[in-house]
């Protein structure tokens, strides 16, 4: 008796130790980055552009060029993703064709993002002739959380109960009716969530801006589309191992916008989730 | 004789390789209360979702036979099944409103089916909902949320949807299964009532209940239509001796 409690005991602690090892390196990054960054943050930081260097001054190109790719790639990916997800979810019968596309998109997944840096090089900046662009580096990114928001549409769609969509149908609505009126609005809580976390990957994600739109250093705001542009994630890469005597603070300066922009995020999408949560009554 | 609404001849069903339906050879007659009845998996839910042409929906699924509507064939490629929804409603096991205002789940059928007119619309909904007799109880929460009704009135708000589509026939799939028996009462009453002006087939596994709602009665075993008959024949002298085991309550 008392050596089975003494076992679940044993049990319990190392259960306990592993989730808060889980914890402690999300805890201490948060932590570590915002004591380090918070002396940069002033308002000149956030709407000034880099000076000498990148060694002074701000970071706001860097700030609106991850906007704007963030906004390419969600203008780009939403609409294919979720149409792809309706295909699947609401048309697409389990046969070759649809095992097909199902395993492609598992992969598409799986490809390390430098890959598609290199694949956006090809495709959009050489083969397009897009030249190094903020175009070229949305459409890169935009491929990059296509599965994310496959994934995630699919499975809000799928998530939507059989039985409404059966009475649609009885009721005599078509089934393109059926999916505008019932089956989407009850998923877009779930495609909203699934969006909005692929948005944050986009906006952390150095390896396919790499080739395709970044800036090394480009004191200004982008002109146009076809205008190369400063990012974050980049901008921090370049500050933290190619400037030298780059003031620490300002490093972690960056560091910490790029954390907060990804976190808010993924704040907003948890909202959204628990509210639709809360709602659900099927 | 009462008319002919619908007409199923040499009906034969299959999911897959399992033979669900056997040559079924079956009428139903213009305001009356047909009540298919048979143990679990006899094939009683696939009848009636013939008719409204919904089995389509599962694939790997064959149909041979016919089933004439109004003396048309329901399964003629020409037909859009669309517009054989519209005429013949269903009713569902489990009360399922849609995540929708009451008035809203009402008006679906009508807006789906092009209907933009918002004074006919609102007469619609107002008269479906007398008609299902919930109006009473919910005139004065009509933009409420339909799932805060009980089990019972969401069915009659099923009910009501339905009649809402100019439906001619209602299938009933089962309706009082998940309800308690003063909202199962309730719907029998309407059932009885509806028969006036729409055609009804009901399947149920409750032999009371089909004993008193049903004109007709038509008793299912293992894919095959065994007897079918008036309600009354068929409760007090029934011609097979299988049909009277399952009355009587000896399986199933």
């Amino acid at each position: 008796m008392r050596n089975t409690k003494r076992t679940q005991k044993i049990a319990f602690f190392f259960l306990f130790l592993a989730t808060l090892l889980v914890v402690v390196p999300v805890g201490m990054i948060v932590v570590i980055i915002v004591q380090k960054g918070i002396p940069a943050i002033n308002w000149q930081f956030l709407t000034d552009v880099p000076r000498q260097g990148m060694r002074s001054g701000g970071i706001f190109p860097a700030i609106i060029g991850t906007l704007y790719l963030v906004g390419g790639a969600i203008i780009f990916a939403l609409p294919i993703g979720l149409l792809a997800a309706i295909y699947l979810s609401e048309y697409s019968k389990e046969n070759f064709l649809s095992r097909i596309i199902k395993l492609a998109i598992v992969n598409l997944a799986g490809v390390p993002s430098v890959v598609y840096g290199l694949f956006g090089l090809a495709l959009f900046v050489v083969f397009c002739k897009f030249g190094a662009s903020i175009l070229a580096g949305s459409l890169t990114l935009g491929i990059m959380i296509l599965p994310i928001i496959i994934t995630t549409s699919r499975e809000a769609l799928e998530s939507v109960p059989y039985s409404f969509r059966e009475v649609s149908l009885s009721l005599g609505a078509s089934k393109w009716q059926t999916i505008r009126h019932i089956v989407l609005p009850n998923a877009i809580p779930g495609i909203l969530t699934g969006t909005i976390l692929g948005l944050g990957r986009a906006a952390g994600e150095t390896a396919p801006i790499l080739f395709t739109v970044a800036a090394f250093y480009l004191p200004r705001l982008p002109k146009s589309i076809f205008d190369q542009a400063m990012a974050l994630p980049y901008h921090l890469y370049v500050i933290s191992t190619q400037v030298p005597n780059v003031d620490e603070k300002i490093r972690y300066g960056t560091a910490l916008v790029l954390l907060t922009l990804v976190l808010f995020m993924n704040l907003v999408a948890i909202i959204i989730r628990y509210k639709f949560r809360k709602k659900k009554k099927w | 004789m009462y008319i002919n609404k619908i007409s199923a001849q040499n009906v034969n069903f299959y999911y897959g390789k399992t033979h669900a339906l056997k040559n079924i050879n079956l009428d139903i007659y213009k305001n009356q209360v047909t009540a298919i009845i048979g143990p679990s998996g006899c094939g009683k839910s696939t009848f009636i979702r013939l008719l409204n042409r919904m089995n389509e929906l599962i694939p790997f699924t064959r149909l041979t036979g016919n089933i004439y509507l109004d003396e048309a064939d329901i399964f003629d490629p020409t037909i859009d099944a669309v517009e054989i929804r519209r005429r013949v409603g269903m009713v569902f096991q489990k009360p399922n409103p849609f995540p929708k205002s009451i008035f809203d789940n009402i008006a679906y059928g009508l807006r789906v089916n092009g209907i933009r007119d918002k004074e006919y619309i609102n007469e619609k909904v107002e008269k479906s909902l007398k008609r299902a007799v919930l109006w009473e109880e919910v005139k004065h929460r009509l933009h409420e949320s339909a799932l805060k009704l009980s089990g019972g009135q969401q069915q009659r708000l099923c009910i009501a949807r339905c009649l809402a589509v100019e439906t001619k026939v209602i299938l009933f799939d089962e309706p009082c299964a998940s309800l308690d028996p003063i909202s199962t009462a309730k719907i029998e009453e309407l059932i009885m009532e509806l028969k006036k002006d729409y055609t009804i087939v009901i399947v149920t596994h409750n032999m009371q209940q089909a004993a008193r709602v049903s004109d007709y009665a038509a008793f299912f075993l293992l894919g095959e239509l065994v007897e079918s008959g008036r309600t009354q024949d068929i409760f007090t002298a029934p011609k097979n001796k299988k049909t009277e085991a399952y009355i009587t309550g000896r399986f199933g």
